[in-house]
């Protein structure tokens, strides 16, 4: 081994760097005012995003444990654009009085996690995947909990840490079975070897929930709504694009090659998980009125859709995966986005104070509007190419009905997606919201998602890039 | 660039126009030239498409244009017109012009209420000009969703709920179309080779029987609820009585013969074997659609909701005469589809001027405006005249023809089901002749009104184009029928061909 086979994890090398250069950063950075990390650490931040962009050699290391594709590659730097955006969005509420003491803290513990992900996403065993998933789960646990000061946001962290710990704990197990019963924690070598083995279903089951934790699938969604809510936005918007995005993708991974040759068992399993996920994310969704709980619930069925993707086992599917969840990044960060700038400047978050919004606030309001459209599925936006390619996907595999039930899900998501446009655009109200200008970054993050979303949908070039990387079982 | 992507383009760029407009005043200019423009390039267009049929050109589509755009799922951009399309176009052409003059009068954003209007309309005519099932769909959407604002924000009485009601069911109805859409796409290549979104490509191929029993349903159903097909039919009353005028215009005018165009080109072109199967049950539920719309209408007591339902038994019209599958009765489904659309528009047109002089839509409480707003009255009775075909409009010509091809069926079952939706004709004329008596004539019933003023130029420039347009096909319908017929008859021998 020699130092270019290291250069192979550059993403994750440039990430430590970073952390490490952020904590430097900290040490000598003397008064009070920590405002200059936050730039030094966007601008070091946005420099590895550009590099992540760069021709890359691919190759695996550490006798198989760890292994980069093109596609693996391709699905970190959507990560770190998304990343990215999330770090727009917290720069301004970083200023805070509360926050401004632990701004290191906050990069250093982001980064961290996202160094957990990208090494899960290039796990080639189950030893490195655990690894990654953990290394991505405690630190964001911590985040969760970012302002401690408030009592929900306390509970968020608490209420984190204590599923994650359960459905790693569930995972774990299933992991062992797999290992007991196989001899093997390679990726490779488990996959010659899985079959009907009473035991080894049972590992792959205890596997899909551990991970189905991360994606809050139902029914292990429910510690969702409350951390959602509980914890800072920008945490919540990284909770529910970047960590489920990073999840969804390993997931799609481990199915399509370790277990692929139980695709049949694994096929039931999703069926009934994505029926469930998408119904009854939607029909929590309608009841809310917090903004914050009311994505949880939408990112719920969200992830219901996106197991379309994967149902069938097909190329197609693992390709609709990955374009779905990198618009999906940009549509949530765009709702998210609009939530948090509005919570920073008013501290109000429900569905009754966007009451008559328009009037004040057009463009937050047009940002909004669209993110909506593109979570539910609607042209011209690039959330209606992602779902038609999920749905392609799923019927490709004939898997009709699903696809039906997936529609009809899809109108129940509308309506819901609608009353929020409808509090903004059609209802009046004697207090709105004043008018106010949104920062600079804030603006930025926007922008960027809004750009996204009409260019990806109609530049095909992406989605036809994703498919000349992308497999099936 | 070919004429047919202007008509996408010409709508895009009138709505950036409107984005830079400072006042109301620049918005309205800007949207009245933008589909001003349009308006020619429709004239052109069947000029043009008229000159190449004479010069003998008999490709099944004409102007194609053919642009790759997912290679890996086979979904091109690709357009093309046949007369049927080219007739559906003007037709959207006339109803935009008319109704951006019958919206003149919008003030609150009204920046807003014309981008979403002319979003709407490049929608439709991108749907018309469409070839392949992908492209359509999505055009098909981005024609339904601006229609949630439009009614929500500008529209009047329960907007909210009629606006929710009216966006989820037609959603509701393009869901089991995508499933359609998508079952004829993984079954466009029976005999092995590339699949299609190709709707040319499709209608050479056979369809698997067992998938076709399958998807034509969902197909036509998705269809039908934007063409008010009976039981889905609820959301048109209830969304056009709240919808502002321009959209009330822009909806029955045209979004719901979208749905008819779309019924034939796609579900029973595409499906022949099963429509030919399954014909009978949507034959019932159409009957159901014009004898119940145009009873419905006897008893309504709103201008817009008289006319909402009579939009139902009009439209349910067409579907039955689609459905009687020979040249005679599409060909009148075509013609009533425009002519119901223009004089559905100038209806509508009408409804929201009197509505914003008078301040109320209930017949009972006007009377006599025939004396106070002479212009008005007499466009109403025009309109009147044509919807219950009296020979010399358009609506004549259509249901003559419906009718005729519809009885040309020898068996019970058909012969059957035409006298019912014959009957219609009557209880239309009953019902209009009834607002016409009551609204119009007899004694002014309130001395407030009698201070209201006649048509405004933007008025006249709105209900003249339509009624020109009306008498035009009225008095000489051949040059339509030629037009469209032609068109019929690739989709008329495959789903004739095919008789068990």
């Amino acid at each position: 081994m020699n130092i270019e086979n290291f250069l192979l994890m550059r993403h994750e090398l440039l990430l430590i760097a970073v952390a490490m250069l952020v904590l430097i950063a900290e040490i000598f950075w003397t008064g009070t005012n920590k405002n200059g990390i936050r730039a030094f650490a966007v601008v070091l931040f946005f420099i590895t995003t550009v590099i992540g962009f760069m021709p890359i050699t691919f190759g695996t290391l550490f006798g198989g444990m760890y292994n980069t594709t093109q596609l693996i590659i391709l699905y970190k730097n959507i990560l770190n654009v998304g990343v990215l955006i999330v770090l727009f969005q917290s720069y301004n509420w970083l200023k805070n009085d509360d926050n401004k003491h632990k701004i290191s803290e906050y990069f250093i513990l982001l980064i961290s996690t996202l160094i957990g992900m990208n090494f899960m996403i290039s796990s080639g065993d189950f030893l490195m995947f655990y690894m990654g998933l953990e290394l991505a789960t405690i630190p964001l646990a911590a985040l969760a909990a970012f302002e401690i000061h408030k009592n929900k946001s306390a509970e968020a962290g608490v209420k984190l840490i204590l599923t994650s710990a359960l459905s790693s704990g569930i995972m774990l197990y299933g992991i062992s079975i797999i290992y007991g019963t196989t001899g093997s924690i390679y990726f490779s070598e488990v996959s010659t070897m899985i079959g009907r083995d009473n035991l080894q279903v049972l590992g792959l089951i205890f596997f899909i929930a551990g991970l189905g934790f991360k994606i809050s699938l139902v029914p292990f969604h429910l510690w969702t709504a409350d951390v959602y809510e509980g914890a800072p936005i920008n945490i919540t918007s990284y909770l529910s694009v970047i960590s489920k995005g990073a999840a969804v993708f390993i997931l799609t991974i481990t199915l399509f090659t370790v277990f692929r040759s139980v695709i049949a068992l694994w096929q039931d399993v999703l069926y009934i998980i994505a029926v469930l996920t998408m119904t009854i994310g939607n029909l929590f969704a309608i009841r809310q009125q917090n903004l914050k709980r009311f994505l949880a619930f939408s990112s719920i069925s969200q992830a219901g859709f996106i197991l379309l993707g994967i149902i069938g086992g097909n190329q197609l599917g693992m390709s609709a995966v990955v374009y779905f969840i990198l618009v999906y990044i940009l549509s949530n960060l765009g709702a998210f986005g609009v939530v948090a700038a509005i919570a920073n400047k008013t501290g109000k978050e429900n569905m009754d104070d966007y009451n008559g919004l328009y009037a004040t606030n057009p463009k937050l309001c047009l940002a909004m509007m669209i993110s909506l459209f593109s979570l539910a599925g609607i042209p011209p936006v690039a959330g209606f190419f992602g779902k038609f390619f999920l749905f392609t996907a799923a019927a490709q595999q004939g898997f009709y009905i699903l696809v039906l039930i997936a529609l009809i899900n899809t109108i129940i998501s509308l309506y819901y997606y609608l009353l929020i446009v409808k509090a903004m655009f059609i209802n009046k109200s004697d207090n709105p919201i004043a008018a106010f200008k949104s920062d600079f970054m804030t603006r930025l993050g926007l922008v960027v998602c809004m750009v996204g979303l009409f260019v990806i949908g109609f530049a095909s070039v992406i989605f036809e890039y994703i498919d000349t990387l992308t497999f099936g079982v | 660039m070919d004429i047919l992507s202007f008509f996408v383009i010409i709508p895009l760029i009138t709505i950036i126009a409107i984005l830079f407009s400072k006042s109301n005043k620049e918005v309205r200019v800007a949207s009245a030239i933008g589909m001003g423009m349009q308006l020619i390039l429709a004239a052109v267009l069947i000029y043009m498409y008229l000159s190449e049929r004479a010069s003998g050109n008999t490709a099944p589509m004409l102007f194609m244009q053919d642009v790759v755009w997912f290679e890996n799922l086979n979904i091109h951009y690709l357009l093309g017109v046949d007369g049927i399309s080219v007739a559906m176009i003007g037709l959207t052409a006339v109803v935009v012009f008319a109704g951006i003059f019958a919206s003149w009068q919008v003030e609150t954003l009204s920046k807003e209420f014309f981008i979403s209007l002319i979003l709407l309309a490049s929608g439709v005519f991108g749907f018309f000009i469409c070839l392949d099932l992908f492209t359509m769909f999505l055009f098909y959407e981005i024609a339904v969703i601006p229609m949630y604002l439009l009614i929500g924000i500008w529209g009047t009485g329960p907007k909210e709920y009629s606006a929710m009601k009216l966006t989820l069911m037609l959603m509701g109805g393009s869901a089991f179309l995508l499933l359609g859409v998508l079952g004829i796409y993984f079954n466009s290549a029976p005999d092995g080779g590339g699949l299609t979104f190709n709707i040319m490509e499709i209608s050479k191929v056979h369809i698997p029987i067992a998938a076709q029993r399958f998807f034509f349903p969902l197909t036509f159903v998705g269809f039908g609820v934007l063409g008010a097909l009976f039981p889905f039919h609820t959301w048109s009353p209830d969304g056009h009585a709240s919808a502002p005028t321009a959209v009330s215009m822009l909806h029955a005018g045209v979004l719901m013969k979208l749905g008819g165009y779309g019924c034939f080109r796609v579900a029973m072109f595409l499906l022949p074997e099963a429509a030919n199967e399954m014909g009978w049950i949507f034959i019932i539920l159409t009957t159901i659609s014009v004898v119940y719309g145009a009873f419905g209408a006897v008893v309504q007591k709103d201008l817009k909701y008289i006319n909402a339902y009579s939009s139902v038994s009009h439209c349910g019209l067409v579907l039955f005469a689609i459905l009687m599958m020979n040249k005679t009765a599409m060909d009148g489904a075509i013609v009533q589809m425009i002519s119901h659309g223009l004089m559905t528009a100038l209806f509508f047109a009408l409804i929201g001027m009197i509505y914003g002089r008078t301040h109320t839509r209930l017949i009972n409480e006007m009377g006599g405006l025939m004396k106070i707003m002479p212009f008005l009255g007499v466009c109403y009775v025009i309109a009147g005249l044509a919807s219950l075909g009296l020979p010399g409009f358009s609506g004549f010509v259509a249901e003559m023809t419906v009718f005729f091809g519809a009885f040309q069926h020898t068996d019970t079952f058909h012969r059957v089901c035409t006298i019912l939706a014959c009957s219609s004709i009557v209880i239309t004329a009953v019902y209009i002749l009834r607002v016409v008596g009551i609204l119009l004539l007899g004694p002014v019933k309130n001395d407030n009104y009698l201070k209201l003023g006649d048509a405004v130029w933007y008025e006249r420039i709105s209900t003249v184009t339509l009624i020109l347009a009306i008498a035009a096909i009225g008095i000489a319908p051949l040059w339509l029928t030629d037009m469209i017929g032609d068109s019929l008859n690739p989709i008329v021998e495959r789903l004739t061909q095919i008789q068990f």
